[in-house]
């Protein structure tokens, strides 16, 4: 645990000197620091082929390794099925027991959350960009390459380069319509897709200590959209009594993981949620930081509308959008596709009524998965198509054809723009 | 081994914040032998710049290259298409990694340069002729352990020879 009279630190110093084994750390500072926690998905099969390339029979610790089938699931083709298989196969050789197939799990960033696999003050390393989402559990968590992630497998260890730390404090409350994901895309668009490039982020503030777990995940998954490194939001007593449901564990020792009084930031940002942000925010196509408050977007058609993905998939994205939905329908010239990040979010959604109303509505419910957020399958777009979807991406090319448009924004506004057949504050469908 | 002495033309100058689903598209993340990778390379937004390399060309990049995921195959398609280094004012930190892993060397810069110039590079130095054009240009100076990995050919050579002297 950390020492109280070390040199103040941020949260990411604190955790990367518990981590290299010393009494403090400073930007810039190259460290060794030793992996809690290494997630993979399909890419598990590159990882795999760079591992036996390296020449070692046995990973370091299976019992810190976790593979979550989460991007092509159920196999869309043969090529799939057949790396799928493979990880089968190498996961019962290496007894990774920490194995999430096809119908047991979801996408892995919710997966983790759900089964109680990270907690604070970890390094988790993760070979999927938005790993990053683990800071809302008070962990250094970040991506990484499949190559580097056989050297983890290997060595159990990773070199970083402590990041400096960028430090957002959002006061007020979030007003009606305004959610994490409008938070999180009006600082990207302030700061921009490399604003907070390999810097860490620590979120506070009332605004943030007032979110759900669920929602202050959104904020840490969505960093990566501005380079962060790692980003954090606090250690509280709210995040403690979630891990306490998810890990039935005794997790009050690990309160102690918050920055100290007195820690040297980069930079700081200081706003007021109510004064700044009055309405939903959309990211335009064809960057995360080409952001808008709605009402500046103009009339824009969409084809489709997709909520789901590791930004926007929990159970209270699908209640909003049933919330949206009920008692009205999907837009004739609009398809609303629904993707529950996991299993359990699909069955709790299912329990509490929220797919029958999106059902009834005219929406088309997808497998837990990633799916048509990285535009592989189920849900691809054609030359000339829009979409409004609550993902994390929307490059060229992301959800389909290079011809294609993707707006980024939360639950309500996708569900809302599904109802109008275009792109609308949601005050305006739900009168 | 990757050498630190380097000399090529500009295949392609690219445009800031060129992401990972620009350089390799997700619908071709089953591919996981790395020398296919370089037939995705850029093909939906640049389908034209692929077939322009020769070995040992270079990309010269702006701002933010390689944002986005963490998709080893962005940097695997770069290196098998030929490309003998990336340039660029900054890169995504991902991107970095994973190009320093595969051996393919990332240089911060930021260089006046028109495609087909003729560049030559001093990683160790960390200098930058323009040779077409007559310019000289610095680059930031290479992590110690960006060297020792660049001149190993890459992470999976490295740990290979660590392992081999017993871990």
């Amino acid at each position: 645990m950390p020492c109280a009279d070390a040199t103040p630190m941020t949260l990411a110093e604190k955790i990367l000197a518990r981590a290299c084994g010393r009494a403090s750390v400073s930007p810039d500072q190259i460290v060794v620091a030793s992996i809690d926690l290494a997630l993979s998905h399909e890419n598990a099969d590159l990882v795999r082929k760079s591992f036996r390339e390296i020449g070692v029979s046995r990973v370091w610790d299976p019992e810190r390794i976790v593979i979550v089938l989460d991007h092509r699931i159920p196999a869309e083709s043969e090529k799939t099925a057949t790396t799928h298989k493979a990880i089968r196969e190498f996961v019962a050789e290496q007894g990774i027991r920490h194995f999430y197939d096809v119908g047991r799990g979801g996408i892995c960033h919710q997966v983790l959350a759900e089964n109680g696999h990270v907690l604070p003050g970890m390094v988790v390393v993760g070979t999927d960009s938005h790993t990053t989402t683990h800071g809302a559990f008070g962990a250094f968590a970040t991506g990484i390459g499949a190559t580097e992630m056989a050297g983890v497998w290997t060595e159990g260890k990773l070199w970083f380069k402590v990041p400096a730390t960028l430090r957002i404090e959002v006061g007020g409350a979030l007003p009606q319509w305004v959610s994490a994901k409008d938070l999180i895309l009006y600082i990207i668009g302030q700061i921009h897709s490399d604003g907070a490039d390999y810097q860490a982020v620590e979120f506070d503030g009332p605004a943030v200590r007032h979110m759900t777990v669920a929602s202050r995940m959104v904020l840490a998954n969505l960093s990566m959209e501005m380079g962060a490194k790692v980003a954090f939001t606090p250690v509280d007593d709210q995040l403690l009594s979630f891990l306490h449901r998810h890990t039935h564990t005794d997790v009050s020792a690990h309160a102690a993981w918050r920055p100290d009084p007195g820690a040297h930031y980069a930079k700081m940002l200081r706003f007021d949620a109510g004064t700044v942000l009055l309405e939903p925010q959309v990211a335009c196509p064809h960057a995360v930081d080409n952001v808008k408050p709605v009402s500046a977007v103009g009339s824009v058609e969409v084809n489709q509308a997709v909520l789901g993905s590791c930004t926007n998939g929990r159970l209270e994205d699908l209640e909003m959008a049933a919330y949206v939905l009920t008692g009205r329908h999907v837009h004739p010239r609009t398809r609303l596709l629904i993707v529950p990040a996991s299993q359990q979010v699909y069955l709790e959604a299912m329990r509490m009524g929220y797919l029958e109303t999106l059902v009834t509505a005219g929406a088309i419910v997808n497998p837990p998965g990633c799916g048509p957020c990285v535009g592989v399958h189920q849900g691809i777009l054609a030359a000339g198509e829009v979409c409004i979807s609550s993902t994390n991406r929307n490059f060229i090319g992301r959800m389909g054809s290079k011809d294609s448009e993707v707006y980024l924004a939360s639950p309500a506004v996708v569900a809302a723009s599904a109802v109008a057949g275009h792109i609308v504050h949601p005050k305006e469908v739900v009168a | 081994m990757t050498k630190l002495l380097l000399k090529g033309r500009v295949a392609a100058v690219l445009p800031e914040n060129t992401d990972t689903d620009v350089i390799y598209p997700g619908r071709y993340l089953n591919i996981t032998d790395r020398d296919q990778t370089a037939e995705h390379l850029f093909e939906l937004a640049y389908p034209d710049v692929r077939a322009r390399i020769q070995p040992g060309d270079f990309l010269v990049g702006g701002r933010n290259f390689g944002c986005g995921s963490s998709r080893e195959q962005a940097a695997a398609a770069v290196k098998y298409a030929g490309v003998g280094a990336v340039i660029a004012v900054s890169f995504a930190r991902i991107f970095y990694r994973n190009a320093i892993n595969l051996g393919l060397p990332a240089i911060v810069a930021e260089v006046e340069a028109a495609e087909g110039d003729e560049l030559a590079i001093d990683l160790e130095a960390g200098r930058i002729e323009n040779l077409t054009q007559g310019l000289e240009f610095k680059a930031a100076a290479l992590d110690p352990r960006a060297v020792e990995l660049l001149e190993a050919g890459g992470l999976i050579p490295y740990l290979k020879r660590k392992v081999e002297g017993g871990l």
